[in-house]
């Protein structure tokens, strides 16, 4: 018990404390005094448009990545759900996504996108019938599809397994009672089959919905962030301010409103989903 | 009339087509990279690209072996393995406690499960300026007690839920017999949820085997695990694909063989024990 909560303390509780006190003080690579310079960092947070635009970034990865991994899974789930040949060993194929090393499926996602040695501007030639050497990480209007391809690649099957978990557990008399009274397949659905997974479902969403805040491996490996700042998420825009500017005490700053955010979210999403038992 | 519908067997097989369609899309890019790792530099470097390589050679993984790359991967089974061990101990004595003497109430448990959320962006920056007070940047010391204390409380929740599934009336029974509260935790508890253990460390050891932020901050060229090492091969004009596709599948093996013999466990460790299959 102690000695966990020793180590617990020690990462949990000194981060934050550091990072209170530094971010009211004015470090930065070329300025290495302790003085304290009061709210100028949080000041600068408010007109920071680079970092704005990294949480919009951030947002719009969540806001389609989640419903996509949901729908697809949903509907994933519901297609393995009943018996069919060879069904044991698909499961445990489409498991293998969600193992995989982030950093490993963002090199997969570049092998798979390479404009010149990938397959999938390869089938792209096949259909139009001429070559298309399409800069899938470069051009502006086509990273974010690239990056939400391979996130929802590797997270889909998570949600899969999840769900397919789930609907196992819901009353197969009470679909059969009401199948019986002629509801429709979707009446059914929304009525008894959604009510009945919904706990698990919100825990994989909540799940999910932490994952895709911090979001930073896959983008890292596709496009470190660009074109430009394009895809710069939260968490690469931070790394960027820490260990490629040295901006030490605005980057406290920033971490600590990340915490802060986030804190928020999931004291009001921890009462909600009800994962404590 | 036991016959099957004719209407109710095109339906299953669609489905089944359908299934083993989706089964393909997720492992064609797993596909791609184990077949790129075999490709000779010629077979990678050509457009269109080959989808089948003339022979099934092992330069590229010689390669990695012989420039002495291939010590990121013995880097990382080092630092996940011996944080798994620490932080399955110490998780596991919390856990107990936690389960059985309801120590701290629910707020503690709650805590410590929040911890696990933290974006490990916002504590990387003062844990780095922390480590390199220390002098542990770089250090195997560094990187274990890292990876330890980020696996706690995953490890402490998981525990506790395994643990909670025990019957209190065996460890009382123990009790009696004239069992001490030691002598109860490991001949009694232990056994009991000897399945739980192995599957938390399994999952606690992929956890720390494919992390990459903080490897990438906490390490130079001393203890480089293998995801750093895959994103030294991107270059900025061109990527080494040979030592990507090579280095990301040695990478993989073992998280691979792990999931096979984890199946059973897996919906339960990836929803965090939300889903008890």
């Amino acid at each position: 018990m102690t000695p966990a909560l020793l180590v617990l303390l020690l990462v949990a509780v000194f981060p934050l404390v550091y990072l209170v006190l530094v971010s009211f003080q004015g470090i930065t690579m070329t300025n290495n005094s302790s003085e304290f310079v009061g709210l100028i960092n949080y000041r600068a947070i408010l007109n920071d448009h680079r970092l704005w635009g990294a949480v919009g970034h951030t947002l719009i990865f969540l806001t389609i990545a989640l419903p996509l991994e949901l729908i697809i899974g949903l509907f994933m789930a519901q297609l393995f759900l009943n018996q069919l040949p060879g069904r044991q060993i698909m499961i445990g194929l489409l498991v293998l996504p969600v193992v995989v090393a982030p950093i490993v499926a963002g090199a997969i996602w570049s092998l798979m996108f390479d404009n010149r040695y990938g397959p999938i501007n390869q089938v792209i030639g096949w259909i139009v019938g001429h070559d298309m050497p399409i800069l899938w990480t470069i051009r502006p209007e086509l990273v974010y599809p690239a990056i939400l391809i391979a996130e929802v690649w590797q997270w889909t099957p998570f949600m899969f397994l999840l769900l397919l978990a789930a609907l196992a557990n819901v009353d197969k008399s009470q679909l059969e009672a009401a199948a019986i009274d002629g509801a429709s397949y979707w009446r059914i659905f929304f009525l008894i089959v959604l009510p009945s997974i919904w706990p698990v479902m919100a825990i994989a969403l909540l799940i999910r919905l932490l994952d895709l805040f911090r979001l930073f491996d896959v983008v890292w490996t596709l496009t470190r962030g660009g074109p430009g700042t394009m895809t710069e998420t939260i968490s690469i825009f931070t790394y960027n301010q820490g260990f490629r500017q040295f901006e030490t005490s605005y980057t406290a700053a920033v971490a600590l409103l990340i915490v802060v955010m986030l804190s928020a979210v999931l004291m009001w999403a921890l009462k909600r989903v009800g994962l404590s038992r | 009339m036991n016959r099957i519908p004719l209407s109710f067997r095109v339906k299953q097989a669609l489905r089944l087509c359908v299934a083993i369609l989706i089964t393909l899309v997720f492992l064609f890019p797993v596909y791609w990279l184990a077949m790129n790792s075999f490709k000779t530099a010629d077979e990678i470097y050509s457009s269109p690209p080959v989808w089948w390589p003339a022979s099934l050679q092992l330069n590229n993984y010689l390669v990695l072996f012989k420039d002495g790359d291939a010590i990121s991967v013995f880097n990382s089974l080092l630092v996940a393995s011996v944080s798994t061990l620490l932080a399955m101990t110490l998780g596991t004595l919390c856990a107990y406690s936690l389960a059985r003497f309801k120590t701290g109430g629910d707020h503690l448990s709650n805590w410590i499960i929040s911890q696990r959320m933290v974006p490990p962006i916002a504590v990387v920056f003062p844990i780095f300026l922390l480590y390199v007070f220390f002098g542990w940047v770089d250090t195997y010391i560094g990187m274990i007690l890292l990876y330890t204390a980020f696996n706690l409380p995953y490890v402490i929740w998981m525990m506790r839920g395994y643990i909670q599934d025990i019957p209190r009336s065996l460890e009382e029974a123990a009790l009696i017999d004239g069992c001490s509260p030691w002598q109860v935790f490991y001949k009694v508890v232990l056994p009991m949820c000897k399945g739980g253990l192995l599957a938390t460390a399994i999952f606690t050891f992929i956890f720390s085997w494919n992390e990459f932020l903080f490897a990438l901050v906490l390490t130079r060229t001393e203890v480089t695990t293998f995801t750093v090492q895959v994103t030294h091969y991107f270059g900025g004009q061109s990527n080494f694909w040979t030592k990507i596709a090579a280095m990301s599948v040695l990478g993989t093996l073992p998280v691979f063989i792990a999931v096979v013999f984890m199946q059973r466990y897996l919906v339960r460790g990836i929803s965090m024990g939300a889903v008890k299959g």
